[in-house]
């Protein structure tokens, strides 16, 4: 056991059983799951993705490249989580991943053996020729020799939700920075957020424990936290990561609400989206330690030296038992004593720098440690670490080592200050690039703005949270500064042991070495972003938290630019990997989006109706009856039950508008193609719209119910997207018109009665004395009048089934009851599907027509463009290209074996021409199964096509391997002249 | 970009002040375009339809407040940085 006797922030009165790969281990509540792994001595934890390299823990936090696992189990399980990350909890489940068939015996490793070939650019080096080997070969072998963790393949049984909160001052990152900042910020009054995304609060004050006001650190966060919390304005969000900076003062951040417990508690999320809008943010963020490349650098026991130092002071845990140091700073040696305190064995510590502070060695020293000074680590050797090969003074020496602490030093976590485009600069003296410019609003205090000593990190968040409010006029006093020392912070760059022997890792979890980016320097891929690309150097999950810096370093020092020269990549949101879950929150399945449903669908599903989506839309589709083979059954019945008797269908779904106003008619006249201020009241007329470039926007029937008053309909795709562009006609373009508009699609119930039976139906349904009759009530009237005994009711006598057809429209309430009246007077229910056949066989246009390309004369609808008159889209209508002639246009099509079927979306290509692209003549737009000329029938867009009825093409769709002979012919199959209209 | 060139950036970016409803997110609107084009001037309609400039810096632009209260506004914002700096009606004249 590597757990330590006593001392750490642990709980070892609560005990946690976990297992890890099958093994059933211990550990207590403040562990985390990579503390719980090293104190049980696991220290081999994966595989790296390409080589499938043993790897073990290297960090103690969200930049950890290794120790990826995958947690959970079934449903839940989660691919590529940080163990350095997980929240201990009892009867957690782990396993490791990209090993085959076990951990400790992977057959993937055979992949070291071809390592020259999976070098840098080897994807374009390999893969490049034939490009047909891509999918078939290269990417299945690709995908299962290399890769992580695999997702559970099942439905997410939680729930994920999003919320917004508002703030005076966001803080980012609770540690000694983040505390003073958001203490200054709350004890003025201020509304403070403070978001930490570790489950207990303090940053690095947890790991080093240093003294302050003579008190341990980590009870100086406890009794900050305290104080934070009774504020009723602040807002302290533990296991919550803030990733990313957006416009406005917005910031991201996932809250990891109930994932440190096996299942979430009733009607809690697993986590929660946040967009916090902050006027002022502090960026407490810390700093990210660096990792020194040397040959061996991967093998398990290799560790950070900071992580080191918190697996020991915060989790009670020795990372081993034998530990060596390697390093070019000073803080590696304060990791070092605290292990001797602590009573772990220190045998050797190794810095690259001449001297080092006595301060620094003699407690090494005297804790029996051999002090080697312009030292390096060459090579490391062991399945897990047992030997390091040391170059000291220029002698070779093997030293016995289980764990190596590693530090090349510290770099500010400037992620967040760079999201908006801001660049960070180069500091010579911390050997690290410290933020610069910051987005608007956003101030950096602590580590995070390179100011690494404890006092600076207290005294600055408070001063960053004093200018933050007096932007805003909030008046915040200077805190007393606490008590402290600071740790030496000396630090001398050094990237890369020259002298390594065996693989030298920069990236780790790319499995990007030292020689990598030599490859890539020599092959001229020398700018940071090829050098990224080209080697896929901090392109994992990780995104080079612990090797951007290094890799570039190593760069500059191949190319003799310096670092500042070379440059850093862009650092762009999300800070951390966020799952999709959370960006999506409840919009998924049947709530992706709202569904609307028409005022009849409870009774069209007591009718037993099939549905379909039209848009946001559930529509019925068809009415099945006991003894149906088929939908195509079904919807025959439909059809001729309409075109032989009476039929209704709810057609709400179409927008409404009403328009009211002096000049409505004229609105009219200049959105529509065709006449409407000549419109008499109580009529009704077909209209089409155009956009500004002359193509068909929208169709529909508008009927005008008074001088001043019209109710337009549009298609149920098109409603909003009219509401708005007539909106703009009157706000933008006329602003002199006396019109208001207001949408009434919700408002009303609107049902289409059609066929030859409707009047009949109609004079049960409409109250006296309202004369129906057809001198009365003609073709294209519409006009007030109750029914159902006094239902406010607007009538229209408009068809688009061919058929002698009326549309009713009620308030949406009484929807269902003129349904209910309608079917007991032996009218037989329609869904879209015999509406769509119905429309094909009058030869409508209709979505699949209106594609966007399409105009008015392409749907032979051009002589209803006016010439009298100017309107939107008349312009750009005429220019050549549109009037041409050649354009496919629309016309019907009819198998000239009336046995075959048609096909949607096939192309027309000339008989005896090769159906190639060249040859393309338009396409098939929309077919159905005609009950009533009992074969199928479609509309195409066919070049050139109403002046040549009675040619045959042939309809080719390549896709469904489909090569049919047509005939071009009138697109109205049933009742040409209109007749059954004007009964 | 040089440092010190750009103008001063504020912080109330991709919310816009609506003037009949207040500051909304910009979630609740719907983007057109140029505000400063004028349909038709008598000038070659294709190019009031389809030419656009594409300037880095102050842009006058319209934004539907579907969302709110269905007004048109003209909103004037920098390109480069996403400062809104103001918003009117575009029914009414600047
Ligand atoms: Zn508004």
């Amino acid at each position: 056991m590597s757990r330590l006797a006593k001392g750490g922030l642990i709980d070892r009165s609560q005990p946690l059983d976990f297992e890890f790969d099958d093994r059933r281990l211990k550990g207590y509540a403040g562990d985390t799951l990579a503390s719980a792994l090293l104190a049980n001595d696991v220290r081999l934890v994966g595989r790296s993705f390409k080589y499938h390299r043993p790897r073990g823990i290297l960090t103690a936090g969200p930049d950890e490249p290794n120790a990826l696992v995958e947690l959970r189990s079934g449903a839940r399980r989660e691919p590529n989580t940080r163990a350095t990350t997980v929240e201990l909890y009892d009867r957690l489940v782990a396993s490791s991943q990209n090993r085959w068939p076990s951990l400790g015996l992977d057959l993937m490793a055979v992949n070291r053996l071809v390592a020259p070939l999976l070098g840098a650019g080897f994807y374009y080096k390999t893969f490049m020729w034939p490009s047909a080997f891509w999918e078939k070969l290269y990417e299945p072998l690709i995908r299962r020799a290399a890769g992580l963790g695999t997702a559970s393949g099942l439905p997410d049984p939680d729930t994920y939700e999003k919320a917004n909160a508002f703030c005076d001052l966001l803080v980012i990152g609770a540690g000694p920075a983040g505390l003073m900042a958001a203490l200054t910020a709350a004890r003025a009054g201020a509304r403070v957020i403070l978001a930490d995304e570790d489950f207990r609060l303090g940053g690095r004050l947890l790991s080093d424990n240093p003294l302050i006001d003579d008190r341990p650190g980590a009870d100086w966060a406890a009794r900050a936290v305290a104080e934070l919390a009774s504020f009723p304005d602040v807002t302290v969000m533990a296991r919550t990561t803030v990733f990313g900076v957006y416009d406005g003062g917005t910031y991201g951040a996932v809250e990891r609400v109930s994932d440190h417990l096996t299942t979430p508690p009733a009607h809690q999320p697993r986590q929660r989206l946040w967009r916090i809008v902050a006027k002022r943010a502090v960026l407490a963020a810390g700093a990210t330690e660096r990792p020194i490349v040397f040959g061996g650098n991967d093998r398990p026991g290799v560790m950070l030296a900071g992580a080191v130092r918190t697996y020991a002071n915060r989790h009670a845990v020795a990372a081993g038992d034998d530990v060596a140091v390697f390093a070019n700073n000073d803080g590696a040696w304060l990791a070092a004593r605290d292990l001797l305190r602590a009573g772990v064995a220190v045998r050797t510590v190794i810095d690259i720098r001449d001297t080092v502070d006595p301060a620094l060695t003699a407690p090494l020293r005297e804790g029996g440690a051999r002090v080697l000074t312009n030292s390096r680590v060459i090579g490391t050797s062991g399945k897990l670490l047992g030997e390091i090969e040391v170059l000291a003074d220029g002698h070779r020496a093997r030293i016995a080592a289980d764990t190596l602490a590693i530090s090349g030093g510290w770099s500010p976590t400037v992620h967040m200050t760079c999201h908006l485009g801001d660049r960070p600069v180069w500091n010579e003296e911390i050997s690290a690039f410290v933020p610069d410019r910051t987005p608007p609003g956003l101030s950096v205090a602590g580590a995070a703005a390179g100011k690494f000593g404890l006092s600076e990190c207290l005294s600055g968040g408070a001063g960053a949270a004093i200018a933050a409010l007096g932007d805003l006029s909030i008046r915040a006093t200077l805190p007393a500064t606490p008590r402290t020392e600071d740790e030496p912070r000396r630090v001398t760059a050094f990237w890369h042991v020259a002298e390594s022997k065996g693989a030298a890792f920069v990236d780790l979890q790319n499995d990007v070495t030292a020689k990598d980016i030599a490859i890539a320097h020599r092959e001229g891929f020398r700018a940071v972003e090829h050098l990224k690309r080209y080697t896929t150097l901090g392109m994992a999950t990780d995104q080079g938290k612990t090797s951007n810096l290094t890799g570039l370093a190593i760069m500059a020092a191949l190319t003799g630019k310096g670092i500042p020269q070379t440059g850093t990549t862009v650092f762009r949101p999300p800070y951390t990997p966020v799952a999709i879950g959370a960006l999506a929150g409840h919009h998924r399945g049947r709530e992706f989006r709202p569904t609307r449903l028409t005022p009849t669908h409870a009774w069209a599903e007591r009718q037993g109706a099939v549905f379909v989506e039209a848009g946001a839309w559930l529509r019925a589709q068809y009415y099945p009856k006991p003894g149906e083979a088929d939908w195509l059954e079904t919807v025959n019945r439909e059809v001729l039950a309409v075109r032989s008797g009476v039929g209704f269908c709810d057609v709400s779904t179409l927008g409404k508008i009403d328009i009211q106003g002096p000049d409505a008619g004229t609105l009219l006249d200049r959105v529509y193609i065709n006449a409407w201020s000549t419109l008499g009241v109580g009529k009704a007329r077909y209209g089409v719209m155009l956009r500004e470039d002359g193509m068909v926007m929208d169709d529909g029937t508008t009927s005008r119910l008074g001088p001043d008053h019209f109710i337009m309909t549009t298609t149920t795709a098109n409603a909003a997207k009219v509401y708005q562009h007539l909106e703009f006609c009157l706000q933008v373009l006329w602003p002199e018109l006396d019109v208001q508009l207001a949408s009434v699609s919700e408002q009303w119930a609107q049902l289409s009665i059609a066929g030859p039976k409707a009047r009949e139906v109609l004079a049960g349904i409409v109250d006296a004395p309202f004369d129906l009759s057809n001198e009365a009530f003609p073709f294209m009237a519409a006009g007030e009048a109750t029914v159902l005994g006094g239902t406010r009711a607007r009538l229209f006598r408009i068809s688009f089934s061919g058929e002698l057809a009326y549309e009713i429209a009620v308030p949406a309430r009484h929807g269902v009851g003129l349904a209910e009246a309608l079917l007991a007077a032996g009218a037989t229910p329609y869904g879209t599907e015999a509406l769509g056949v119905m429309r094909i066989e009058k030869g409508h246009a209709a979505g699949n027509e209106l594609n966007g390309q399409t105009t008015a004369a392409d749907l032979g609808l051009g002589r209803m463009m006016s010439k009298k008159k100017d309107f939107i889209g008349r312009a750009l209508s005429q220019r050549p290209g549109l009037t041409d002639p050649k354009r496919p246009a629309l016309v019907g099509f009819r198998p000239v074996d009336p046995a075959q079927r048609l096909r949607g979306g096939a192309h027309f290509i000339p008989m005896g021409a090769d159906a190639v692209a060249a040859n393309d003549q338009g396409h098939m737009t929309s077919v159905a199964y005609s009950p009533t000329v009992g074969h199928w029938i479609g509309l195409g867009l066919l070049s050139d096509g109403p002046d040549r009825i009675g040619e045959r093409v042939r309809a080719v769709d390549p896709v469904r391997n489909a090569d049919i002979e047509v005939e071009v012919c009138h697109p109205v199959f049933v009742d040409p002249q209109g007749d059954k209209l004007r009964v | 970009m040089r440092k010190g060139s750009a103008p001063s950036r504020t912080c109330t970016d991709m919310r816009i002040p609506c003037p009949y409803c207040g500051t909304r997110d910009a979630h609740e609107f719907g983007y057109l375009g140029d505000a400063t084009t004028r349909r038709p001037d008598g000038g070659d309609p294709f190019d009031q339809v389809h030419i656009r400039d594409n300037p880095a810096g102050p842009h006058e632009e319209l934004w539907y407040h579907g969302a709110g209260c269905r007004r048109w506004l003209v909103v004037s914002r920098d390109t480069r940085t996403h400062a809104i700096t103001g918003a009117r009606f575009a029914k009414e004249p600047a």
